[in-house]
């Protein structure tokens, strides 16, 4: 792959393109900026119309808040869809809020709820926005003839020799990049990330200086639809009966408790076991961790740390942000397990259409099915390849 | 940057506001106004008050006395379901009938919107002898999405036949022709003042003479004792001069039907992905219920709004977002319902607005 030096287009000074990379005054730009109520996605809005674009703001809907929350009441529209709404209405820019729940209820409730029977631990909010935010949304803002969507997402977009490409935010702290691994090159020429060169202290200054409401709103920490954190209660929610009990077995065979669904479990947890310790432990096993989720046989695997080892990870529906498509095998990269776990030096191993396994330079501990494997490149690791959904981590212990 | 439409065709979710209401409620406003009050500024709001009255009667053509005044047509309609035991409904009634009435015998429509009679016939057939006195059916008199009229003559024989009374939705009638609520037969009809060019915030309950009316607010006993609250006498008042104004306006919209028509028929002869929903009954003359394009009625009303035009797609709810439409649905519009807009002229529409929008929605 080649790399051209990146030029950033907030940063141009070609004057015959404007700040979103159109040759065209911003008063004749449309862009579309999906606004979710939140301080990042305002402050986009805002910056875009304080340059002068023609800003059309629109915030989905994608679940009943009321029933989110548990409270009565249909057609409720959330808080946030609220904040929207009143940030719009401030910056004076049309607003729409469309209504995608049978959309997100579909595909990314629907997943999110069979992954985790799976024994899996997924991520809906790259679902989210592989389905329902970059297809979706993306063709109603084209259908508003718009430009482009612009996103308050913290990643940073290109326009590289080889087409558009997608950086790391430059707050490493905010960066979103893992989250948007599965954007295509046709998605990516149509998005825009204003708010990527900046860190999260410039955007709520921003939110100030626009005399948002919202300024000093609180960063979302949870998934959208699981408000307190409890996305046990939502899995059991959406599939009534499917979540079975089961033991909890040590690798040896021991059985050493039992458990009320294998989704409450995720590879590499070591604490709320619901198990106290072995009587006949060898003291030097240390503490015990999930080590493996039989979803089938409704088990969680329990063991030593060093179960948890893994040099190879296999990765299925693969996608590459840049139009040359995927690196061979055999190519460098570095791959990002969690979203805050540091990139691993890692190598293509073996690429099989949209399955590609790599092999992690040292072994990793504690790699859970369903997350996402993202990965750079190596030489700009700023720079984001692509990656794939990680359907197995196989471990040594357990081969 | 904020926009505002340069075309308007969203009336029957509400119109603009009369000049002849505005200035009756510039001039009402500002002295205390309690009708109830003994002195002189009591009774001036009292005469302002029936003033109104006489003209909103005039309008829906009935008795003074028989004007209930209310907070609008969704009271209205609360209102009165809340005196019966069993309520009988369309399934294309408005929420403000369909949610308060959870209970209610739901009446089917065909595939042009008209509820069927025979069904109508047959519940009422089957009511159980007590509950004839305690039972009201309910039929709008037009349809607010698709503009569609009511056999309510055919209603009103079938329910007088079996003894149980009557009521109409008249929210989207009224103003559109000249009404004759004494005539009709009907027992009760709900009325609301911002469909005709009136402020929001105010309608009536229409009760036919020696009815009876319990009050569903307790309280000062004001309207007869039929609706307790201090009355809303500025907005009464812009519902009356709107009222009278709309008297002399029916013209206007027998006019309208051609407008409506040509456009309907221009759209039909010159796209190909055209449907219209509703267009074979006997509808009210400003409204147009289609399909124009391939895309939602969500992406074409907003690609509209962008574009300076005021339409909307099925009915909103309160927190804007578009949903299916239980009206096009009981119509079993199938697929196209969910790419069906509304178009509604109202008092300030004029054929060269209906030619602008044809255009444009040729331009799509």
């Amino acid at each position: 792959m080649t790399t051209t030096a990146p030029v950033s287009v907030t940063d141009s000074h070609d004057a015959a393109v404007n700040s979103l990379g159109f040759a065209k005054p911003p008063s004749e730009t449309r862009v579309v900026v999906a606004m979710s109520g939140g301080v990042d996605s305002s402050v986009t809005a805002a910056l875009l119309h304080e340059q002068g674009y023609d800003v059309v703001g629109i915030t989905l809907q994608l679940y009943d808040h009321g029933v989110a929350i548990q409270a009565k009441g249909a057609c409720c529209a959330g808080a946030d869809i609220h904040d929207a709404r009143s940030v719009a209405g401030r910056l004076g820019i049309p607003h729409y809020v469309l209504d995608y729940e049978s959309r997100f209820a579909d595909q990314v409730m629907q997943d999110f709820a069979d992954s985790y029977l799976r024994g899996e631990t997924p991520i809906p909010c790259v679902r989210c926005n592989q389905t329902v935010k970059f297809t979706d949304l993306l063709t109603t803002a084209r259908d508003l003839g718009a430009d482009c969507l612009a996103t308050g997402h913290y990643v940073r977009r290109f326009d590289g020799g080889g087409g558009a490409e997608l950086h790391r935010g430059s707050d490493p702290g905010k960066d979103q990049s893992y989250f948007l691994f599965a954007t295509t090159p046709e998605q990516l020429d149509y998005l825009r990330f204003p708010l990527g060169g900046m860190n999260k202290d410039e955007t709520r200054e921003l939110a100030h200086r626009f005399g948002l409401a919202i300024a000093d709103k609180p960063d979302s920490q949870d998934i959208c639809f699981v408000p307190n954190g409890r996305y046990g209660d939502v899995v059991r929610r959406l599939r009534p009966g499917a979540v079975e009990s089961g033991e909890i077995v040590h690798l040896d065979g021991t059985v050493l408790g039992r458990h009320d669904g294998v989704i409450d479990y995720t590879i590499g947890q070591r604490r709320g076991l619901g198990i106290g310790g072995r009587k006949d432990a060898d003291e030097s096993e240390g503490p015990l961790y999930v080590v493996a989720i039989d979803a089938i046989r409704h088990r969680v695997i329990v063991g030593p740390q060093s179960a948890l080892a893994c040099h190879e990870v296999w990765l299925s529906e693969v996608s590459w942000v840049s139009r040359e498509g995927a690196p061979k095998a055999g190519t460098s990269v570095l791959a990002r397990l969690r979203n805050t776990a540091p990139a691993l030096p890692a190598t293509m191993s073996g690429v099989t259409g949209d399955r590609v396994t790599i092999r992690l330079d040292e072994p990793q501990f504690g790699i859970a099915a369903g997350q996402a494997a993202v990965l750079y490149d190596p030489f700009h690791p700023d720079r984001v390849f692509g990656g794939g959904w990680i359907a197995e981590a196989p471990s040594a212990a357990l081969a | 940057m904020s926009r505002q439409p340069q075309l308007y065709f969203d009336n029957n979710a509400t119109a603009p506001l009369r000049p002849e209401a505005m200035d009756a409620m510039w001039k009402a406003m500002g002295p205390p106004s309690n009708p109830s009050s003994v002195h002189g500024y009591g009774r001036a709001a009292r005469m302002a008050v029936e003033a109104s009255r006489a003209e909103v009667a005039m309008l829906a053509g009935c008795r003074s006395a028989d004007v209930v005044f209310t907070s609008g047509g969704t009271e209205a309609n609360n209102l009165v379901l809340s005196i019966f035991d069993h309520i009988i409904t369309s399934a294309v009634e408005h929420d403000s009938v369909l949610r308060a009435a959870p209970d209610a015998t739901i009446i089917g429509v065909d595939g042009e919107g008209r509820i069927n009679l025979d069904h109508l016939r047959d519940v009422l057939a089957s009511l159980p002898d007590d509950m004839h006195g305690r039972t009201l059916v309910s039929v709008m008199y037009a349809n607010n999405e698709t503009g569609v009229i009511q056999p309510i003559a055919e209603m009103v024989a079938l329910a007088r036949d079996a003894g149980v009374a009557t009521h109409s939705d008249m929210v989207q009638m009224l103003g559109k022709q000249h009404l004759d609520f004494a005539a009709s037969g009907l027992d009760y009809a709900s009325l609301s003042a911002h469909k005709i060019g009136g402020p929001t915030g105010v309608g009536a309950l229409l009760v036919r003479p020696g009815l009876r009316m319990t009050s569903l607010l307790r309280g000062g006993g004001q309207e007869q004792g039929r609706r307790s609250g201090t009355e809303n006498v500025l907005g009464i008042v812009g519902f009356g001069a709107a009222a009278q104004a709309a008297f002399d306006d029916v013209a206007h919209y027998r006019t309208m039907a051609e407008w409506r028509n040509r456009l309907e028929s221009r759209l039909i002869e010159e796209r190909n992905d055209v449907r219209l929903f509703g267009a074979a009954a006997d509808r009210i003359s400003n409204t147009a219920c289609l399909a124009v394009n391939e895309k939602s009625a969500e992406t074409l009303v907003m690609t509209l709004d962008l574009a300076g035009v005021a339409i909307s797609a099925g009915s909103a709810c309160s927190s804007g977002k578009v949903h299916e439409s239980h009206v096009l649905k009981a119509m079993d519009a199938g697929e196209d319902a969910s790419r069906a807009i509304r178009i509604s002229g109202g008092w300030n529409t004029s054929e060269a607005d209906f030619e602008r929008l044809a255009e444009l929605l040729l331009a799509l």
